[in-house]
């Protein structure tokens, strides 16, 4: 096993042999990640050598202490979190060889083309269809939505209905699909905050190799579970300081820590009410914190626990909550909005701009990545073993299903 | 305030020995503490279960979790305690482990532990086998003690009223702050004294009596004075107040758990009742405060065990929140049983007692809430 001592002394070759400051960015991506200490806990040949993920730290922090150039995760976010384990675990050989390596040094950004105007929470309930044709490519027709990075992506992983007559969750495969493929038309998705921060993509006779599926026809349903698995595992590895960080003044950190340092900023607009409210959601911010500092400590000990689940559904409500109160206090100020001007953002940043942003984006988080009554009833079925909702759906063919 | 740099790192998890010593104090209120012995104890008009709590603090030896060795006690901390209060919470045990291992011990502990009067007591505490109380009302919140009601003489006789002090009828020891004539003063008094009398209130939570505790001319012998006793009263408050969300959760986790089994065995028109997502979602909410307020409540333990400067914020924050934790699952608890929820043989009802008198106790959820105002530089307006 490959320890940290052993990571440090590959780490040293690494930065000797690439001096930051002499070297191209990309380059020392490409040679970072050819050394294994992209992700060290992916296999060798793969960016990573076999190590325990918690070792990916005592990389990490010799390389920013060199001053070596990173790869940007918050805009290759999907390929990373959930494009990579996907990959890695149903990928063939050739397929991990050929994508994992651009994916990680951000040469080719991911997107998810999971999400269906038709289907939402009811994720398997999807209508894009693949159809092999005679040469055995598949030919996918149908249209998705709520993608990100789609209008920047070269690749997605994309679920399709590749068998209309046998029940839901039983008919759909799994592919990795060409984004420049004349197929496929990205148009900008408006949401109420003014910017387009996800896309609608239509799909018309995109051809896509077999070559390019992940996991057997038929078993797509089994293969995204380990992409949503990772989608909502992603807690990060560093503990949050208490209102985010940043001092008291600047509290850019979190929700919390900008509406605690408006209201030191702004004693003029200071109520009774305004008050008891901002304590109490204080006081749930700091306990969700606690909450996922618990969780992230569950994990470092190699025990992870259900609570990653509930974690999604208090940071939505304390969002919502946080924000809207922020838009309340400022009063005067909060009746104007910062700019409506269509944007297409890179990234997500849920405490960026303007109060009146963050309240309307925020109206987001209880429904994108489950919504959060879907969340509750998976708590109550998976987590406290409570019975299942009836289920109609559950042995009927798909093409039968009411729509 | 403290900022974000200073704080040093909790540990919220729980050790290998703590999980230990949960597991014993869990076999032993199993056996001797199921809901019928303790609503057939709490009927009895005793003030507690002697033999519960001689195998708990003595057997097992509880009672001197907090206190050093060279003392006479475990040389544990504040996060074994807990542990143990989890375990007590969930049985809604009739011992007075808050009230003498937690609040009394840790005001002894804040007056000088090498003088007789103090070390004496202190050891016959930790080894459980008498209780103390200290003589404040129950609701009293760290910090907002207030000033004495009871004075005291130059010779040491003591005069005055407390009202609702917990466990004080059982109690052979109680810790009495006092006014006295060099100013503000903590008194040891034997409750057997003469000039010392236990006025039982009928308590709503049965499990916990109170009494209002009179003195006329009692014989009392100082313990600190000064800030010195401000301080150790103060502290005790603190410790118990943060000890308290531990109780609090183990209150919750049991009327979560037992709502579950419930609904999830009750059949109401062709369907167990948990099936019901009307009733799903009000249970998965209650788990997702339950796995919140055991942060809290660990988060308030560890920074009283390792005397982190942290230690009023994360004790207010876990009181602000676990408080209504508790309460909140013990209600879900009687209305997700229906009609059986409301008899007095179901024991759910002791569990809304005692959650609704914790919320009071040791301060509110309010009044700690004001407390982090001023800490975390949140002024009112």
């Amino acid at each position: 096993m490959t320890d940290a001592a052993e990571l440090r002394r590959r780490t040293a070759e690494l930065l000797a042999a690439n001096p930051p400051g002499a070297t191209d960015r990309l380059d020392f991506l490409r040679a970072r990640f050819d050394a294994g200490l992209a992700w060290v806990h992916f296999p060798e040949g793969l960016g990573g050598l076999d190590a325990p993920r918690a070792l990916q730290a005592v990389v990490d922090a010799e390389l920013e202490a060199a001053g070596a150039p990173g790869n940007d995760p918050g805009r290759i976010g999907i390929g990373l979190g959930m494009a990579a384990p996907t990959i890695l675990r149903y990928g063939t050989d050739e397929q991990r060889r050929r994508f994992l390596r651009p994916l990680w040094t951000g040469e080719e950004v991911w997107c998810q083309l999971f999400s269906e105007p038709g289907a939402g929470s009811d994720l398997a309930a999807l209508a894009t269809r693949a159809v092999r044709d005679d040469g055995g490519d598949w030919i996918v027709d149908g249209q998705k939505v709520w993608t990100s990075s789609a209008h920047l992506a070269r690749w997605a992983i994309l679920i399709a209905r590749t068998d209309p007559d046998v029940p839901k969750h039983r008919g759909i495969s799994y592919f990795v699909c060409d984004m420049t493929d004349p197929g496929v038309e990205v148009r900008p998705l408006r949401q109420i905050t003014g910017e387009a921060e996800f896309n609608e993509v239509f799909l018309t006779g995109v051809r896509i190799p077999d070559a390019h599926r992940l996991g057997e026809v038929g078993e797509g349903w089994r293969v995204a579970q380990t992409t949503l698995m990772n989608e909502r595992v992603a807690i990060g590895g560093v503990r949050t300081p208490r209102e985010g960080g940043g001092t008291p003044a600047e509290g850019r950190g979190s929700m919390i820590g900008v509406a605690a340092a408006g209201w030191r900023a702004r004693p003029e607009l200071r109520t009774h009410d305004l008050h008891r409210r901002l304590l109490t959601l204080w006081v749930e911010a700091e306990v969700a914190r606690l909450t996922g500092e618990r969780l992230r400590q569950q994990l470092t000990k190699g025990q992870p626990g259900p609570e990653g689940s509930g974690m999604k559904l208090a940071f939505a409500r304390l969002a919502q909550q946080i924000s809207g109160w922020e838009v309340e206090f400022l009063a005067e100020d909060g009746l104007a909005y910062d700019d409506w001007t269509l944007r297409r953002p890179e990234g997500v940043d849920f405490t960026g701009r303007e109060a009146g942003y963050r309240y309307l984006r925020a109206k987001g988080n209880s429904i994108e990545g489950g919504t959060s009554e879907v969340l509750l009833n998976i708590v109550a079925e998976r987590v406290l073993g409570l019975p299942p909702e009836p289920r109609t759906d559950k042995d009927v063919a798909w093409k039968d299903l009411p729509r | 305030m403290t900022t974000a740099t200073d704080m040093p790192d909790p540990d919220l998890l729980y050790s290998d020995e703590e999980e230990a010593l949960r597991a014993a104090v869990r076999a032993l209120l199993a056996d001797r503490c199921d809901p019928a012995a303790v609503l057939a104890g709490a009927e009895s008009g005793r003030p507690y279960d002697p033999e519960l709590w001689r195998a708990l603090a003595v057997d097992i030896g509880t009672a001197g979790l907090l206190v050093p060795e060279k003392l006479g006690g475990q040389g544990a901390s504040a996060r074994e305690a807990a542990v143990v209060l989890e375990e007590l919470g969930r049985a809604v045990a009739p011992v007075p482990y808050l009230t003498s291992a937690v609040v009394a011990v840790s005001a002894l502990l804040g007056c000088d532990p090498s003088r007789e009067e103090v070390a004496g007591p202190l050891a016959a505490l930790a080894e459980g086998s008498g209780t103390g109380a200290l003589a404040v009302p129950l609701p009293a919140a760290p910090g907002g003690s207030g000033a004495p009601t009871v004075r005291a003489d130059a010779a040491g006789a003591l005069t005055g009223r407390v009202g609702s002090v917990a466990d004080a009828a059982g109690a052979g020891l109680l810790l009495v702050p006092a006014e006295g004539p060099d100013g503000p003063a903590l008194y040891a008094v034997d409750a057997g004294a003469p000039g010392v009398r236990a006025e039982a209130v009928t308590p709503l939570d049965l499990t916990r009596p109170l009494a209002h505790l009179a003195f006329d001319r009692a014989p009392g012998r100082p313990l600190a004075t000064g800030e010195r006793a401000r301080a150790a009263v103060d502290r005790a408050l603190l410790t118990g107040a943060g000890l308290l969300a531990s109780e609090q959760l183990g209150i919750a986790e049991w009327c979560l758990t037992e709502t579950v089994r419930h609904t999830a065995e009750r059949t109401q028109f062709g369907r167990p009742v948990g099936s019901f997502q009307a009733l799903k979602h009000r249970m998965a909410a209650l788990w997702l405060e339950v796995g919140s307020a055991r942060a809290a409540a660990r988060n308030a333990a560890d920074a009283l065990a390792s005397g982190s400067s942290d230690a009023p914020v994360a004790v207010a924050v876990a009181q602000a929140y676990c408080a209504p934790v508790a309460v909140h699952a013990a209600e879900e608890c009687i209305q997700l049983h229906g009609g059986i929820g409301m008899t007095w043989e179901h024991p759910a009802h002791l569990f809304l007692k005692r959650a609704k008198s914790d919320e009071l106790a040791l301060g509110t959820p309010g009044r700690h809430r004001d407390a982090l105002a001023a800490l975390v530089d949140l002024a009112a307006p």
